[in-house]
């Protein structure tokens, strides 16, 4: 298999996954044939709804805040030979932190609560992450299978406590009460008034910072600090990772809970930012699209940014196919984001003998012209 | 008297409620007894609905709607076989994708058809599988005891579940007593051992997967054209998964997969029954948490607590020839 | 046995293999080149060649698991076109692996007729089936029971199915790879008594081997492969391991080398009565009592797979004991209560592991990642909460030019270095530390000659320098050019210690097969 000439770095991390987008791109493409419509058209649009007014950048940004979140989670998951297929319930449960904190810690400054809602929602995150990952270390479950089984758990909990007992008496519908305004997370309005700037309404808050912040942190956990090495270490090679005093067990429940956690996030912005209290399913898939966003993004926080904001666009720009194009919903996000699994996931090495192919002929002709140029 | 009569109805409840899960076990034991990871269950599952209820609806026939259905999942199959055994690419990733694209796919192409918010039109009464009575079922009717057992329980039901319950056997008999399912067993344990022993690796688990497709398209279409009268957007509601939990509860093998099901599909059956129901001493009862129950188990099952679930042992890895 | 080397010589008789000119190429490697090999009918064949020759290469291209890049396979003289198994098996070859190709869950009677089922439906083929294996265990004395799951039988009867599964096949030649890896000496003697029946029924074996033992003792004629490529063909009543082993490698094996006189000091480590189970709860090592000293190499002999590779995992802290303790400069390091591999190398034990690939590193790690294997904490590599690559790099060159590890680049996939090259890398890993106790096994398996005397100077080296050394080898000749003491393992027992004067390959041989020492000695007297 392996060839005379070793592909560069930018074809693997580069050109490779592009390719592989393109393809899936192209077959949304097709689909949107197939309905009867123009592909061009559904991107105008597509574009238009994700940067074409002043609300649309900040609603696109709000998606990608949770993206980023969900796909860190299956990336420090992945780092350590993990499917953590559960970021969505992770996430859920994650959001009874948060909501329980800022509805019943309702005397704490808002300081404070910035603080404690998200330690609330990481705990809980984590707590939730902790017992797949715990059985997968300790008693060999496997993880893929417990973590999908925990996301329906996760659900049927939540719809219970929502129903029963965070329902405020009287109200009808399955949520909780609202937080209280001085304890949410201030909007891209109130922010960019701080600076002086006017800003467009949407529930772009402070969280899509914590977004940021959580990136520039994975990155360096995992590829600059002993306790990623580890990770890192247990998640290639269980087998040398014993060999060298790291114990697999550990940092599997280690790398779960940290994944957790992050997952967790995503109920910073939902309960904490936009919605202001706890709905049902707020989770509304995103940690399944963490999955496409860290697979695209090479399970690298640069990259999963990356293709969280390209996700980001499609779903804001997906909302707004629903109104211009009758015939299209934008469950064609939906589509696009399997597709785009499919091909950068699951068939992420079919181009590879393909360009690699190219490129050895491509190198070869250029050596071979080289050196004919040097020789005359 | 009541309870006899609460407890009947009940089990023929669950025989409805339990038979697209047995279908889709059936069909996860095809293909992971053969080595391929099968997640994509629900999305085949909801693959199917929607095909079989589109054709249903346009020839007015559920027969022609159960072989788009069938058609439909073989193709999915085919997609998921392409990306695990030809490109040996991740089995879980590829599953999950075919679930996140048939979610989307379905509801995308079902209003671009018939604009009703992802639903399909509803069937009328020949488009639908429909009840068929037993053989001197009405006869029987009024026999004390085995008369409500035969007539409301074993009889009564569409041609879908009398399929489903007659595929476990047969699903056994080809696994155990066959060639075929010799050496589908052995490519899920040891490939090496089905590759020197001069078979395809690759042929066997396509072959798998297409059984495997064929199974849970019956399933798919049960859930339109048979239990609903129409396709309703994401429909399978988590069925392929539980269906999957059922399979691991079962140990990937067909009889304890029917356990499975009958369980899983009795507890749902007792959920939808016991909602809002005050029983004394413990309240309302927690549907939710009953609802939960099956993924509880399961995950109790796989940690260990309730027997041992040994996966077949080559679940996952792509073949590739040692060096 | 010697009439036939006539048949062979007039080639009167067609032979029952004829390979020309076999190529094969996997990338960069040249595995096969232009294999030339004749096997006569009705003998054992010995292939030999140290691991890496492409001994194995040749035999899946023989059995259709691989295409050859050129060449022709000739069967009884008829040109065969063997592009899968099942051409193979229709040949009238069967091959026994060396990672046996059985499933475990099934019964031997499923697994001999897996591929040759005679019917869709299985009862039509079963019964028949059924005769047709007690036929053949009663003709090759091969007893084992039909109904038996394979995965419960012991390593040497599932050899034994394999065998069963190539003969119910109607193979006339029989490949064997590799066949007594896994072996107890026993159910070896067992195998080579089969083989010979196997032949008296006029069936033709090839054996794929390392061991030049065996080739002395059970087969006809032999040939040897070396980088590649066919270097010598020997009727085996002709050869003696010693010209054996110099075509191998090439050249005259260095077989002592040069050093002096150890001078142990104090005791560092102490083993007393240790047992250590594998996962399985079976007892690998039994009541295993001995001593290293500063200044020493000691070595542990044996058959691979009597012990020695629990005991090493042990004293390394990755398995844990069952019984008995280990004392460190008589501090207590039993393994397994509350002292793991990271505590040990804190108390100065560094360990160079039998599987390079599978434990000491990890080999999509770049080599500077793999420089700091389990000193990841080190504060040299640390600053504050983050690791300290600059200095990782810096450390990981010094590394790469002490022990002219090739490519010195540390931000090279470590995949992408040669076997000697790797070994090195962890070699400096593990000695740049400077540790009290280095536990080092296989410390040649897959390196290349050139490194293989680097490594030996540097293990020595190791012992001048005043530190305990414990060496675990199935190479005999590695264990008697470097070790002062030598102790054999035989099924979990340390059978008996002979000094590095004493030792010489017929005496650990006995002892290997579980003789007594003294026993050992006195029969080395009287020969």
């Amino acid at each position: 298999m392996s060839n005379v000439v070793q592909l560069p770095r930018w074809i693997d991390v580069g050109l490779l996954p592009i390719l592989n987008l393109v393809l899936a791109l192209a077959v949304s493409g097709l689909v949107v044939l197939a309905i009867g419509e123009n592909p061009i058209e559904v991107v105008e649009v597509l574009l238009y709804g994700a940067f074409g007014y002043d609300e649309a950048w900040g609603y696109t940004l709000y998606y990608t805040t949770n993206f980023v979140f969900t796909g860190l989670a299956f990336a420090v998951a992945f780092q350590c030979g993990l499917f953590n297929i559960g970021a969505e319930g992770q996430a859920y449960i994650g959001g009874l932190g948060v909501a329980l904190s800022a509805l019943y810690l309702d005397f704490l400054p808002f300081p404070v609560m910035l603080i404690v809602s998200a330690i609330a929602a990481a705990a809980f995150g984590a707590g939730w992450a902790y017992i797949p990952a715990y059985l997968q270390a300790r008693r060999g479950s496997h993880i893929v299978i417990t973590t999908i089984m925990f996301n329906f758990i996760a659900s049927s909990v939540m719809v219970y406590l929502l129903v029963n007992v965070l329902r405020p008496e009287g109200s009808m519908s399955p949520e909780s009460a609202r937080i209280a305004e001085h304890l949410t997370l201030p909007n891209i309005v109130s922010l960019a008034s701080w600076f002086g700037i006017e800003a467009a309404n949407s529930p772009l808050n402070l969280s899509f910072v914590y977004a940021i912040i959580a990136s520039v942190l994975v990155w360096l956990l995992i590829w600059h600090t002993r306790w990623g090495y580890s990770i890192r270490t247990a998640g290639a090679n269980s087998v040398a990772a014993t060999y060298a005093g790291i114990e697999p067990g550990r940092h599997i429940i280690m790398a779960m809970m940290i994944s957790g956690a992050l997952a967790s996030f995503v109920a910073l912005n939902e309960v904490m930012g936009a919605q202001q209290r706890l709905l049902i399913d707020f989770t509304a898939g995103y940690g399944f699209v963490g999955i496409a966003v860290a697979l695209m993004g090479r399970n690298h926080p640069f990259g999963i940014f990356l293709a969280s904001l390209l996700f980001g666009m499609l779903y804001q720009g997906g909302a707004e196919l629903g109104f211009e194009i009758p015939t299209i919903s934008n469950d064609m996000v939906v589509v696009i984001q399997g597709l785009v699994i499919l091909f950068t996931g699951a068939m992420g090495n079919m181009l590879r003998p393909g360009v690699g192919g190219i490129y050895q002929k491509l190198y070869v002709a250029w050596i071979n012209r080289r050196n004919s140029r040097e020789s005359a | 008297m009541e309870i006899f009569q609460i407890g009947v109805l009940l089990l023929d409840a669950t025989l409805r409620t339990s038979t697209p899960l047995i279908l889709a076990a059936l069909a996860g034991i095809f293909s992971e007894r053969s080595g391929t990871i099968n997640l994509a269950l629900e999305g085949m599952m909801l693959g199917g609905a929607f095909s079989a209820a589109t054709i249903a609806f346009y020839t007015g026939n559920p027969w022609i709607g159960l072989l788009a259905a069938i058609a439909t999942t073989i193709g999915l199959s085919l997609i998921h076989g392409f990306a695990c055994i030809t490109q040996r690419g991740n089995q879980v990733v590829s599953g999950m994708a075919i679930n996140i694209l048939m979610s989307g796919l379905t509801a995308l192409v079902g209003i671009a058809l018939f604009a009703q918010g992802g639903k399909t039109p509803a069937l009328d009464k020949a488009s639908r599988f429909q009840p068929i009575t037993l053989p001197g079922a009405e006869a029987v009717r009024d026999v004390p005891i085995l008369g409500p057992i035969y007539f409301e329980l074993l009889s009564g039901h569409n041609v879908l579940v009398y399929i489903a319950f007659f595929a476990v056997p047969a699903a056994w008999w080809v696994m155990y007593r066959t060639r075929f399912g010799l050496r589908l067993r052995a490519v899920g344990e040891n490939p090496g051992a089905v590759d020197t022993a001069g078979i395809s690796v690759v042929l066997m688990r396509y072959r798998a997967v297409v059984c495997s497709g064929v199974l849970v398209g019956m399933s798919g279409a049960y859930l339109s054209t048979a239990q609903g009268a129409s396709f309703l957007q994401d429909m399978t509601a988590g069925k392929g998964y539980i269906a999957l939990a059922a399979m691991v509860f079962g140990k990937w093998r067909p009889f304890p997969a029917l356990f499975a099901c009958l369980l899983f599909g009795f507890l749902d059956a007792a959920a939808t029954r016991l909602q809002g129901v005050i029983l004394p001493g413990i309240g309302e009862v927690p549907v939710q948490l009953v609802q939960a129950l099956p993924y509880v188990l399961t995950v109790i099952l796989l940690a260990g607590f309730i027997g041992r679930a040994t996966p077949p042992k080559a679940l996952g890895r792509a073949y590739v020839k040692e060096r | 046995m010697h009439q036939m080397h006539g048949t062979g010589e007039t080639g009167a008789v067609q032979p029952a293999i004829e390979l020309r000119g076999i190529d094969k190429r996997f990338g960069a490697v040249h595995a096969n080149k232009e294999i030339d090999l004749k096997v006569d009918k009705g003998t054992i064949h010995g292939i030999v060649g140290e691991n890496g020759a492409g001994k194995s290469t040749l035999m899946s291209i023989l059995y259709g698991f691989y295409q050859a890049d050129g060449g022709t396979i000739h069967v009884d003289g008829k040109l065969c076109d063997i592009k899968g198994s099942e051409d193979a098996i229709a040949a009238g070859i069967g091959m026994v692996h060396q990672h046996f190709m059985l499933v475990e869950t099934f019964s031997v009677l499923e697994n001999v007729i897996l591929g040759v089922e005679g019917g869709a439906v299985l009862r039509d083929g079963v019964d028949k089936a059924r005769v047709e294996l007690e036929r053949l265990e009663r003709e090759y004395s091969l007893d084992i029971d039909p109904d038996a799951i394979v995965g419960d039988l012991s390593v040497g009867l599932q050899q034994r199915v394999e065998i069963l599964k190539a003969l119910y096949r109607g193979a006339e030649i029989l490949i064997l790879d590799e066949p007594t890896g896994v072996l107890t000496p026993q159910e070896a003697d067992h195998l080579f008594r089969i083989l010979a029946t196997l032949k008296e029924q006029g069936k033709t074996v090839v054996l794929i081997t390392h061991k030049l033992r065996e080739i002395m003792a059970a087969t006809d004629n032999v040939s040897v492969m070396r980088q590649g490529a066919m270097v010598a063909d020997r009727k085996t009543a002709q050869t003696s391991p010693e010209e054996l082993s110099e075509l191998m490698v090439g050249r005259r094996v260095l077989l002592r080398l040069e050093k002096g006189e150890a001078n142990p000091a104090a005791t560092v480590l102490h083993v007393n009565n240790l047992c250590v189970d594998n996962a399985q709860g079976v007892r690998k090592v039994k009541n295993a009592s001995f001593t290293v000293r500063a200044g020493e190499i000691v070595g542990i002999a044996g058959v691979s797979g009597n012990g020695q590779s629990e005991l090493l995992e042990a004293l390394g802290g990755i398995r844990s004991a069952s019984e008995g303790s280990v004392l460190l400069n008589d501090q207590d390091v039993t393994p397994g209560k509350g002292v793991d591999a990271a505590e040990l190398r804190k108390r100065g034990v560094a360990h160079v592991p039998e599987d390079r690939h599978r434990m000491a590193m990890v080999t999509g790690f770049t080599a500077k990642e793999a420089a700091i294997l389990g000193y990841e904490d080190d504060p040299a590599y640390n600053k504050g909460i983050l690791l300290d690559w600059n200095a990782i790099s810096k450390a990981t060159a010094n590394m790469m030019s002490e022990f002219d590890v090739r490519p010195d680049d540390p931000d090279l996939k470590a995949a992408n270095f040669s076997g000697g090259n790797q070994q090195k890398l962890v070699l400096a890993r593990e000695i740049m530390r400077d540790p009290e106790l280095l536990l080092v096994g296989q410390p040649t398996r897959g390196v290349d000659i050139g490194a293989i005397e680097f490594i030996h100077k540097r293990i020595v080296a190791m012992r001048d320098a005043g530190k305990a050394v414990l060496l675990v080898s199935v190479e005999l000749d590695e264990i008697m050019s470097l070790a002062d003491r030598i102790l054999v393992m035989c099924d979990g027992v340390i059978i008996g210690e002979v000094s590095a004067a004493e030792a010489n390959e017929r005496i650990l041989g006995l002892m290997m097969a579980g003789v007594d020492p003294n026993q050992a000695k006195a029969a080395e007297g009287q020969a």
